[in-house]
């Protein structure tokens, strides 16, 4: 296992560094999507709430695969060339984006809406008091179960392996192809995820209990 | 131009129907198989029993933070160096189930530890014995609070079996792309339709879920 890892190392190096890049740029922009929407979800009209809701239940419904892979295909087809990794990037932050709207809209939800109130009754208008009062103490809240969305990003990141990505899993099954020694292969694989993946959990865990 | 049309001729739209069965016929063996094994699983690692609860603990953070897609590729790819070869249906079973139940294992431990300590403590004062105690008094009310993490986990199962097509299980995604195969201009409405098809499953169950949920409080 160490001749393989040390044989394919750039390569390992190569797939671990796009993977962590796919996942850190789908997270930043799905953070500031998925944040819209989770405040459009909680607007007071209700043809804007309405739209938040149906951005949110599409794509939670769909297997990010098939969102993905419609990037993938039809972007070049009517718009530009894009890469798998672009395509792939792309629909890992449409995907998340609902998720973390539905996880950052639980968290406005569980603020005392008197926050909100007293917000207004200073003269604050809703985005004002959104932004300065309401959205720092519901993204305290939500730190947790957003690092949890990260680790599912890292690991749903292995769908960019469909889309020829040149991420962690696409390089696993090059190097599995070519040296016919799939075990080691995929173990070395599951190893630099777990890199990625078994810190931020344990800390996620770390930070329930103490917010518990 | 994206030839609708001929895109949703019956054949293709009864193939896309096969796919679908087939990827609920996956998720609901490996849902099933989850649970069962997810929940012994949980529950030893709720027990606290000396070792093996600590080494099922490591055990179950480690498949849960993999990629579900490399513990496909191991199954069906790494097996069989062991000796072992499976067909690729029990392969993607095998594998939803390995992951799923580390999945179920947290939900039903975090559904356990919500369940007042009182309530174990005065069936164990009664005289019940610890397996009786959790199996008529604690695991009733975990499972109650447990229903909407768990329909949400088999909503992600569901998804998930779409990543079974590269190990060319024939479910819906991989009907799918044998359907766009055939011409360019199918692509948009292939997608569309699967999108449908997955959507409302999945839907469905979120919304059976509200209803239970609201039922039960």
């Amino acid at each position: 296992m160490i001749k393989l890892l040390t044989d394919n190392w750039s390569a390992f190096i190569s797939g671990f560094g796009w993977t962590l890049l796919s996942s850190v740029l789908a997270l930043f922009f799905s953070l500031i999507i998925g944040s819209l929407f989770a405040i459009l979800e909680v607007m007071p009209s209700k043809v804007v709430r309405v739209i938040g809701n149906v951005y949110v239940e599409i794509f939670r419904n769909i297997p990010l695969l098939v969102i993905t892979m419609f990037f993938y295909l039809v972007i070049p087809l009517y718009v530009v060339k894009i890469n798998g990794f672009t395509a792939g990037t792309i629909g890992l932050t449409i995907y998340t984006s609902a998720f973390i709207a539905e996880t950052v809209r639980a968290g406005i939800n569980s603020v005392d809406s008197g926050q909100m109130e007293a917000a207004r009754a200073q003269g604050m208008t809703f985005w004002q008091a959104m932004k300065n009062v309401v959205l720092p103490q519901a993204f305290k809240l939500v730190i947790p179960p957003l690092g949890n969305q990260f680790v599912n990003l890292v690991k749903n990141s292995s769908v960019l392996a469909f889309v020829a990505g040149f991420d962690l899993m696409y390089q696993g099954n090059a190097i599995a192809s070519q040296t016919f020694d799939t075990v080691n292969t995929y173990v070395v694989v599951g190893l630099f995820y777990l890199v990625i993946t078994l810190p931020i959990s344990y800390y996620m865990q770390h930070l329930e209990r103490k917010l518990a | 131009m994206q030839n609708w049309i001929d895109a949703y001729s019956w054949i293709n739209i009864r193939f896309l129907l096969q796919g679908l069965w087939i990827t609920i016929l996956i998720s609901v063996i490996s849902v099933i198989l989850s649970f069962i094994i997810g929940s012994v699983l949980g529950i030893i690692r709720y027990a606290k029993i000396p070792y093996l609860s600590r080494i099922i603990g490591y055990i179950i953070d480690v498949i849960r933070n993999l990629p579900l897609l490399l513990i496909i590729f191991f199954t069906y790819f790494g097996l069989p160096a062991f000796g072992f070869k499976p067909d690729t249906i029990p392969a993607a079973i095998l594998a939803m189930t390995v992951f799923e139940s580390t999945m179920i294992a947290e939900i039903i431990r975090s559904g356990i530890l919500a369940v007042d300590i009182g309530q174990m403590e005065a069936s164990r004062a009664m005289g019940m014995k610890l397996s009786q105690a959790m199996w008529h008094v604690v695991l009733p009310q975990a499972y109650k609070k447990m229903i909407p993490a768990l329909v949400s986990q088999f909503i992600s199962l569901i998804k998930d079996t779409s990543l079974a097509t590269i190990i060319v299980v024939p479910e819906l995604m991989q009907h799918g792309q044998v359907v766009y195969g055939q011409d360019p201009n199918y692509i948009i409405p292939v997608f569309v339709a699967m999108a449908v098809m997955y959507f409302v499953v999945c839907y469905a169950l979120s919304l059976l879920s509200k209803v239970i949920d609201r039922r039960m409080a």
